[in-house]
C-alpha cells in the first residue's frame, strides 16, 4: 500500500510558493511606495515625545471647575446618540426590507434600497454633519439627523441580510395557509430576524455614543463643542476633564449595551 | 373531492418531474403516495397547493379549478388546503398557540394577527384541537421548546385550524423516531375520521403506509405505477415501485424519447 504514497510531503506546490513569495512582495512595494509618496516632516516626528510630555504637563492636573456644565452637555451627547439611533431603526426597516432580495418587491425597489444602503454607508457621519450644519444651521439637530444618516445604512444593511438568510420552511408553510404578504412578513419573518434587529440597534447605538462625541467639532451639537471651545482657548486642563468624561461614557456605554445584548439574546 | 388530470410538471428544460399524472382522491380516504426519492411525490403534493407551479394540467378541488387561481383567488383556494411538513415548518420563535393560530391567517385580517387578536371561536377550537392532540398545556410555550413529536402535533394543528377541505402531508413523520412516528400515523387516521377529512400522505415507510392508509399509490418517476388498496401492495408492486435508481430511469426514459 505504502508504494504508492510519495515519502515526501509539501504543503505547497512549487508553483504556489512562487505565488505567495509574488504577493509578499507586492504588499511590501505599495507600503514603500505609500512611505516614500507621503511628506513626512521627519523632525517633527522625532521631536512628538517632547511635544507628547509638554501637552501631558499642561492638562495635569485636569480642571474640574466647568464639570456641572460638561456632564450636562455628555448627557445632551447620550440624547443625540439615542434619538438618532431609534430614528434611524425605525427608517431602517423599510430600506432593509427594499434590500433583502427575497422579500423586495421587483427589482427596482431592490436597486433603490441598495442605493439607499451604499449612499448612506459611504459618506462619513462627519460629512453628513457638515452638510447638515449648512441645513439646519449649528446645533443638535443637525448632528441627530447626520448620525440617523449614517445609521440607517449601517442597521439596513445587517438587517436586510438577517433577511436574506431566515429559514424559508416557516414562510412556506404560511403561503400554504392562504395567509397574505403582510401577515407572512409578521409571522414567519419579523421573529425570525427580531434578535438580529436588537442586537444591531444595541450595537449601532454603542457606535454612536462615541460618533456622537466628535460630531462638536463641526458644530453639530454635543460635547465635542466644549472640547473644541476648551482646545481652542489652551485651557488644556479642561480639555483633560472632557476627553476623561468621554472615556468614562465609551466605558459606561460598552457596559450597559454588552447588558443589554446579554438580556434580549 | 379532489381530481387531477393529465398533469405536467417541468423545471427549466429537462424532463419533466410529473408526467400527464391522473389521480382522483373521492370520499374521506387517507391515500398513501410511496416511491423512491425523485418520483416527484412531493412535486405533487406542492402542485396541488400551487406551492410549485404545474407546468400544464388540470387540478380540481370540489368543483374549483386551482391551476389557473392569481392572487386573492389562490389564497382563498389555499385556506382549504392544509399542509404539514416533514420539517415541521414552525415558527420557532412563536409560541405554540401564535403557531396555531397562525393557520387561521388566511382568515383574519393582518392588523387582528399582528396584534394577537385572535377570533373567541379561533382560540374555543385551538384549544379543542391542541386538547385533542395532548398538546394543550404548551399554549404559551415557544414552539422550539418541544419535542419533534409535540411539534409535528402543532404542524398538524395549525393545518386542521384552516378548516381544511383536504389535507396534504409531505413525509409528515420522517424526521421522528419509530414511535412517535407510529403515533403522529395513528392521530392523523383518526382525525381524518373524526372530521370527514381526505388525506394524501407522501410516506417512505411503506410498513407505516400499509397500516394506516385506506389506498396506496406507487410512484416511479414521474408516473403513478400502482394504485390499489393496500392489501395489493405485494412483493412484485414493490419491486416495480422501487427497483433501479431515479438515475437510471432518466436514462432509460431519455433513450425511449
Amino acid at each position: 500500500m505504502s508504494a504508492l504514497h510519495p515519502r515526501t510531503w509539501a504543503r505547497f506546490t512549487m508553483r504556489q510558493r512562487l505565488q505567495r513569495y509574488g504577493v509578499l512582495l507586492a504588499c511590501a512595494l505599495a507600503v514603500a511606495w505609500a512611505l516614500d509618496s507621503i511628506d513626512v516632516i521627519w523632525p517633527w516626528v522625532w521631536d512628538s515625545p517632547a511635544q507628547m510630555a509638554d501637552l501631558f504637563g499642561r492638562m495635569v492636573p485636569p480642571d474640574a471647575t466647568n464639570l456641572p456644565n460638561i456632564l450636562w452637555v455628555l448627557l445632551e451627547t447620550v440624547n443625540i446618540a439615542t434619538l438618532a439611533t431609534a430614528l434611524a431603526v425605525v427608517l431602517a426597516v423599510p430600506v432593509a426590507w427594499l434590500a433583502a432580495q427575497n422579500v423586495t418587491p421587483n427589482r427596482a425597489t431592490l436597486w433603490l434600497g441598495r442605493l439607499i444602503l451604499v449612499s448612506s454607508r459611504s459618506v462619513n457621519t462627519i460629512i453628513w454633519a457638515l452638510l447638515f450644519v449648512a441645513i439646519f444651521g449649528p446645533g443638535i439637530v443637525a448632528g441627530i439627523v447626520a448620525i440617523t444618516f449614517r445609521s440607517v445604512g449601517f442597521v439596513g444593511k445587517l438587517l436586510g441580510e438577517a433577511i436574506e438568510e431566515i429559514d424559508r420552511r416557516p414562510v412556506e408553510a404560511l403561503e400554504a395557509t392562504g395567509a397574505s404578504k403582510a401577515a407572512i412578513v409578521a409571522y414567519a419573518i419579523a421573529p425570525q430576524v427580531m434578535p438580529t434587529l436588537a442586537a444591531v440597534a444595541i450595537l449601532r447605538w454603542d457606535i454612536n455614543l462615541r460618533e456622537s462625541t466628535v460630531l462638536g467639532l463641526v458644530g453639530a451639537g454635543g460635547i465635542g463643542i466644549v472640547l473644541q471651545g476648551a482646545i481652542d482657548t489652551f485651557r488644556w486642563q479642561e480639555a483633560a476633564t472632557v476627553l476623561l468624561c468621554i472615556l468614562a461614557l465609551v466605558i459606561a456605554g460598552e457596559i450597559v449595551s454588552a447588558l443589554l445584548r446579554r438580556r434580549i439574546l | 373531492m379532489l381530481k387531477i388530470a393529465d398533469l405536467v410538471k417541468r423545471y427549466g428544460t429537462g424532463e419533466p418531474v410529473l408526467k400527464n399524472l391522473d389521480l382522483t382522491v373521492e370520499g374521506t380516504s387517507i391515500v398513501a403516495v410511496i416511491g423512491s426519492s425523485g418520483a416527484g411525490k412531493s412535486t405533487l403534493l406542492r402542485c396541488i397547493n400551487r406551492l410549485v407551479e404545474p407546468t400544464s394540467g388540470s387540478i380540481e378541488l370540489n368543483g374549483v379549478e386551482l391551476t389557473s387561481l392569481r392572487g386573492k383567488d389562490l389564497r382563498m383556494a389555499r385556506r382549504r388546503i392544509g399542509m404539514v411538513f416533514q420539517g415541521f415548518n414552525l415558527v420557532d420563535r412563536l409560541t405554540v398557540m401564535e403557531n396555531v393560530q397562525s393557520g387561521r391567517l388566511g382568515y383574519i385580517s393582518t392588523w387582528a394577527a399582528i396584534t394577537r387578536r385572535y377570533p373567541k371561536d379561533d382560540i374555543a377550537r385551538a384549544y379543542e384541537l391542541m386538547e385533542r392532540v395532548g398538546i394543550a398545556q404548551y399554549a404559551n410555550t415557544r414552539a422550539d421548546a418541544l419535542s419533534g413529536g409535540e411539534r409535528q402535533r402543532v404542524g398538524v394543528v395549525r393545518a386542521l385550524m384552516q378548516r381544511p377541505e383536504i389535507l396534504l402531508a409531505d413525509e409528515p413523520t420522517a424526521s421522528l423516531d419509530p414511535r412517535t412516528s407510529e403515533a403522529i400515523m395513528g392521530l392523523m387516521r383518526d382525525l381524518a375520521h373524526e372530521l370527514d377529512l381526505p388525506i394524501i400522505i407522501n410516506i417512505h415507510n411503506v410498513t407505516e403506509a400499509k397500516e394506516y392508509t385506506d389506498r396506496i399509490v406507487g410512484m416511479r418517476y414521474g408516473r403513478i405505477i400502482f394504485d390499489d388498496a393496500p392489501a395489493a401492495l405485494d412483493e412484485d408492486a414493490m419491486e416495480a415501485i422501487y427497483a433501479g435508481s431515479p438515475g437510471a430511469d432518466r436514462a432509460a426514459g431519455a433513450q425511449a424519447a
